[in-house]
């Protein structure tokens, strides 16, 4: 095995609550150092991968049933978050999830759990000089934060923790287009600097393709397709059906009409 | 007047004992969402085993006391272990039965080894800490409740506010799935509220055992007090189980001066339902954040 190799998912399958099959042989490959970006419609078990990556599959009451996942080369497949986390691989959940009740540094310093008693100024003054918007809010309560210094809260959470992998649902997830953009710079900015390996989920591939590597495309619950970032981006398929720019209007009539039926069923 | 300001300190010093159990009670509920109906049994388990400790075993005072609380903290993290965890994600009223159900066998057993008599704890309040202003006199049991009630207050809140680890309780009882997305050991963090609440319900027992003996019947009774508390405080909500906690105690010590000492156990929970027809989550309970 190759040992630039953070991830290695091999043809896992994931059911929930023993019956319900959301993800059918799926695998992928995360180097060391990358952006790997997971693209794919509402409901095609985007998140299911996350969560079985990082242990919160349980708690639901799923699966890996089929497969297996290594990580830095040890399966990790059906362990508990707990565990998982302990090892290094952070999920920032999908639709924010900060504490309400607790202050924007509070909600960071929950980002220690993984290393409790270990100091943690350096990396409060790390995060705040990622996100100054979070410096200037320190003191609130999160729940009255605006949805993008949300945004930029869990995932400065998220590199509390000190993640060698860290798992980002849907960051752009109605967020205000200059918004989305600034907080994509700083996540390439993040893996530069720091070296994480961050495997980005999107909706929105227009940002996710301009920041990754490398890509998969995810339809009910397979892998249709991968590629380096930059040939996704070029592929007129994904430029139809995610980046929502046709390269020329008119031109093939038929596969309009199919690829408007496939977009509806998309949406 | 004299005797309106002896009832007002009477009231505030009871009010801290109640509301330190409270926050036992509100804890475990904001952790794990759990009523816990054996309250009043641990406030009888920390009395008689501080009993048990310096009368039978005539271990010094510091030293009972000190055991007793360890091993209510002990006592705690036993019981979410093996009674509480194995119905993690059950229905909620299988978890109030099991708590029933352990009040049930609490109260058997004290029963069992300490029959249903009053007890009484040695003497060992200094006298010096009784306070006299003219004809004001405020006894010794009172201002040591007023002291370790305001002692414990301000640890638990540097504990909560401050420490990672009571950060790390507040994120459960906040929002428990993202806790567990950043390795909050969940299930530890219910371990230890049940630990503090023992601990801080022992703390309680052992006082309500100085003012009004130590009996099993009575002290399962207080128990129930922590209802018209947390309910008038919001389940949920730790300043306001520490509020709740005086006004009862006022509201008690008031109707036993001034009205009828048979009405005092009672005047309480008449001014609970006042309160919840008007607001039904309590006076202090949390308003959601909601966001537009
Ligand atoms: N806890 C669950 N129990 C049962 N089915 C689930 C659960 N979570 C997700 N699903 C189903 O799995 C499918 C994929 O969901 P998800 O992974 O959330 O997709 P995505 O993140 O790509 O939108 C959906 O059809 C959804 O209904
Ligand atoms: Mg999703």
């Amino acid at each position: 095995m190759e040992d630039n190799i953070r991830l290695l998912i091999n043809n896992i399958s994931v059911v929930y609550a023993d019956v319900i099959q959301v993800l059918k042989g799926v695998s992928l490959t995360i180097r060391k150092g990358q952006i790997v970006s997971l693209l794919g419609s509402n409901g095609a078990g985007k998140t299911t991968t996350l969560k079985a990556i990082s242990g919160l599959l349980k708690p639901e009451n799923g699966k890996v049933t089929e497969g297996s996942i290594e990580y830095d080369g040890e399966q990790v497949q059906n362990s508990s978050p707990e565990e998982i986390t302990r090892k290094g691989i952070i999920q920032v959940l999908e639709g924010r999830q900060e504490f309400k009740y607790l202050t924007v540094e509070e909600n960071l310093r929950v980002g220690t759990a993984t290393r409790w008693g270990k100091p943690y100024q350096k990396d409060l003054e790390l995060v705040y000089r990622y996100f100054p918007a979070l410096l200037a809010r320190k003191k609130s309560l999160a729940g009255y934060c605006s949805g993008g210094e949300l945004q930029m809260l869990v995932i400065g959470r998220g590199l509390m923790a000190h993640p060698k992998l860290l798992l980002l649902d849907e960051p752009s997830l109605g967020l205000a287009p200059l918004l989305v953009k600034e907080i994509f710079q700083i996540i390439r900015k993040i893996n530069e600097e720091q070296g994480t390996t961050l495997m980005v989920v999107e909706q929105n591939a227009n940002m996710a393709l301009q920041i990754a590597h490398y890509g998969y495309v995810m339809e009910n619950g397979k892998i249709v397709m991968e590629s380096t970032a930059q040939e996704l981006r070029e592929n007129p398929d994904v430029k139809e059906f995610y980046l929502g720019t046709a390269a020329s209007g008119a031109l093939k009539s038929y596969r309009d009409v199919k690829a408007y039926k496939r977009r509806k069923r998309w949406l | 007047m004299e005797f309106f300001l002896q009832l007002l300190v009477n009231g505030i010093s009871l009010g801290f004992l109640y509301a330190l159990s409270a926050l036992g009670f509100v804890m475990i509920f904001k952790s794990s969402s759990v009523l816990n109906f054996a309250h009043g049994e641990l406030l009888a388990i920390g009395a008689f085993l501080f009993l048990a400790l310096s009368t039978w075993a005539k271990l010094p005072i510091i030293l009972a006391f000190a055991v007793t609380l360890i091993g209510s903290f002990s006592l705690g993290f036993i019981i979410e272990r093996f009674f509480l965890r194995p119905l993690i994600g059950e229905e909620l009223i299988e978890v109030i039965m099991l708590t029933v159900g352990l009040a049930a066998m609490f109260k058997g057993l004290l029963l069992f080894i300490f029959g249903g008599d009053i007890h009484s704890y040695p003497n060992f309040l200094p006298e010096g800490l009784s306070m006299q202003w003219g004809a004001i006199q405020i006894p010794s049991v009172y201002v040591a409740t007023f002291i370790i009630g305001i002692i414990f207050l301000i640890i638990f809140g540097f504990f909560f506010k401050y420490s990672s680890q009571g950060i790390y309780m507040r994120s459960v009882a906040d929002n428990q799935p993202a806790a567990l997305s950043l390795g909050v050991h969940v299930r530890r963090v219910f371990a230890l509220s049940w630990a503090i609440a023992a601990l801080v319900c022992a703390m309680s027992g052992i006082v309500l055992g100085i003012i009004n003996g130590v009996n099993v019947h009575n002290l399962s009774a207080i128990g129930l007090k922590v209802f018209p508390v947390v309910i008038l405080g919001g389940l949920d909500s730790i300043g306001g189980a520490i509020l709740g906690g005086v006004i009862i105690g006022l509201l008690e010590t008031f109707t036993g001066g001034y009205i009828s000492t048979s009405l005092r156990e009672v005047v309480p929970y008449i001014v609970l339902v006042l309160i919840l027809m008007v607001k039904p989550y309590g006076l202090f309970g949390l308003v959601e954040i909601e966001r537009v």
